[in-house]
């Protein structure tokens, strides 16, 4: 994965619509019940804690922490189409602030230099030639 | 004994792991006909049947072999929980009066590797298929990870319960891994998603099991040795429960599923968890044996490495835990696995076991299932 610093705008094609917004940094898009307040992301059809079908799309904050963690050490079966030759890649979940903790892939696979409680942004990376995902990295100190 | 209470009054089985030549549909029919010799009936007397398998055709179809009677066979597909779910059908089937004497059969038959990943029916975006985030090995290791952060335990105990399972399943006739393996030999295996290596996983596999239940108050009629059913319980996740595929989750957690159908198994059956002397849980590695070991009320959070450590877990220990060698030593046939669970713990309530027999003439056995996306079917049995 190549991290891009400073992300372009736009960063190229997208693996999806709608996961992200194109701020700078990028902020990824959330969805947020305007009857209940629960978040989710990306942003769905409906709530999954109240059922409503009143969403509205929120950007969530640029940083959170890293809640859990893991290291992809072999290649996934399809529809996985990363960049070849498979190289391992971290995995996580991201706390942004108590609203949502969201699933990502992570800039380091290192597992020696990654831990609960690390802080972490968003950043934009080719997770296969040409192709953009949201991945988080480490906030320099 | 009400009339409607269950009982298992057959059980049947293919073994477990590689069988070349052999279809997941004829290693169903294998552990049909297995069953109904077990119960001393003929296809002919079964009234009903529920199956399923997720990679091998529909259950349904076993009927070409089994005989075209005209039952009501109904197919069955709730991922690893498939078997768990023909079980509460069945049994549901029975207890309401409907029917005496029903069949419910699980098998299959995977490719190596793991599962394939379908986002779409799963409603998920491709995306999370695409950038490699939809694999069930992934969140075993960050919910085991984040498990093991809060309760302040090490990894030392991960390799004991895998051992546990090869040991056991080297006792096992009909399991796929038959070899013991060393502690170190797990640890030294690759790493597949950290902190979880190759030999604590469980594989995709094959295998075949059938149940012949029948009503309680007619289950001598079968068999001198009934096994009862007192309680089947079924749930699906609530929000805020920490689940596999979830591209996000919420802050606010929610217990699991098998929290949930752990507690109203036992509270269906009127027994407490300390009763229970020999159990078959989730093991589709071996973090997940151990986080389950505490969802599902057999011991407290945190109280397992010291468990595990005694060999309270082992064949012999206080708590005996999936004796046959679990998920890890007879690897995963989604629509069988929940099944070989209760045939395991029919063999240890009859006393048939053998080598892995718990001593003690164990008399209240307990199951858990846990699947994708989050659903869990918890069982008690007795004698």
């Amino acid at each position: 994965m190549t991290p891009l610093a400073p992300p372009p705008s736009p960063p190229g094609p997208a693996v999806a619509d709608g996961l992200w917004s194109d701020s700078d940094p990028p902020r990824l898009l959330a969805g947020c019940c305007r009857d209940c307040g629960a978040y989710s992301f990306p942003v769905p059809d409906a709530c999954a804690r109240c059922s409503s079908v009143d969403i509205a799309a929120e950007n969530l904050p640029p940083t959170g922490t890293l809640w859990t963690w893991t290291v992809q050490r072999f290649q996934p079966k399809e529809p996985f189409d990363g960049a070849e030759p498979f190289a391992p890649y971290g995995v996580g979940y991201v706390d942004f602030g108590g609203k949502v903790l969201v699933e990502g892939r992570l800039v380091e696979s290192d597992p020696r230099r990654l831990a609960i409680g690390m802080r972490v942004e968003t950043c934009l990376v080719m997770y296969r030639p040409g192709t953009y995902t949201y991945a988080f990295r480490e906030v320099q100190p | 004994m009400t009339a409607t209470d269950v009982a298992i009054v057959g059980i049947g089985m293919h073994r477990f792991g590689r069988t070349d030549g052999v279809s997941g549909r004829a290693q169903g029919a294998h552990a049909v006909r297995a069953a109904l010799r077990d119960a001393g009936i003929e296809w002919k007397d079964v009234q009903f049947a529920f199956g399923g398998s997720a990679a091998s055709g529909n259950a349904d179809t076993l009927v070409n072999e089994m005989g075209l009677t005209a039952l009501p066979f109904i197919n069955v597909s709730n991922g690893c929980a498939t078997g768990g779910s023909a079980l509460t059908a069945a049994a549901t089937t029975i207890a309401s009066g409907a029917y005496d004497l029903g069949v419910a059969v699980g098998f299959d038959k995977h490719p190596r590797g793991a599962f394939n990943a379908d986002p779409e029916g799963s409603g998920l975006g491709r995306w999370y298929g695409q950038t490699g985030m939809m694999l069930t090995t992934q969140f075993f290791a960050m919910k085991l990870q984040r498990y093991l952060h809060d309760h302040a335990m090490g990894q030392d105990v991960l390799a004991a319960i895998a051992a546990k399972a090869y040991a056991n399943g080297s006792l096992n006739e009909n399991a796929w891994r038959r070899s013991a393996l060393t502690e170190d030999e797990i640890t030294a295996s690759p790493m597949v998603n950290d902190p979880l290596t190759q030999y604590m996983f469980c594989s995709p596999g094959e295998g075949a099991v059938a149940l012949v239940l029948a009503r309680a108050d007619r289950a001598r009629s079968y068999t001198s040795r009934p096994v009862y059913l007192r309680s089947v319980s079924f749930r699906t996740r609530r929000y805020g429960s920490f689940e596999v595929f979830s591209p996000y989750l919420s802050p606010d957690r929610a217990d699991s599923p098998t929290v949930e159908a752990a507690r109203g198994a036992f509270d269906d059956a009127g027994v407490g968890a300390d009763e229970v002397k020999v159990a078959q849980i989730q093991d589709t590695e071996a973090g997940a044996e151990l986080m389950h070991m505490a969802e599902t009320g057999l011991c407290k959070h945190g109280e397992q490495e010291a468990m595990i450590t005694a060999g309270e877990t082992r064949i012999g220990g206080s708590l005996p835990i999936n004796t046959d060698g679990g998920c890890i030593a007879n690897g995963e046939p989604i629509g069988a696995s929940g099944l070989r669970q209760i045939y395991e713990n029919v063999l240890q309530l009859r006393g048939d076991a053998g080598p892995r027999q718990v001593p003690g003439r164990p008399d209240v056995a307990f199951s858990h299932v846990y699947g994708a996306p989050g659903v869990s079917a918890c069982t008690i049995t007795i004698v």
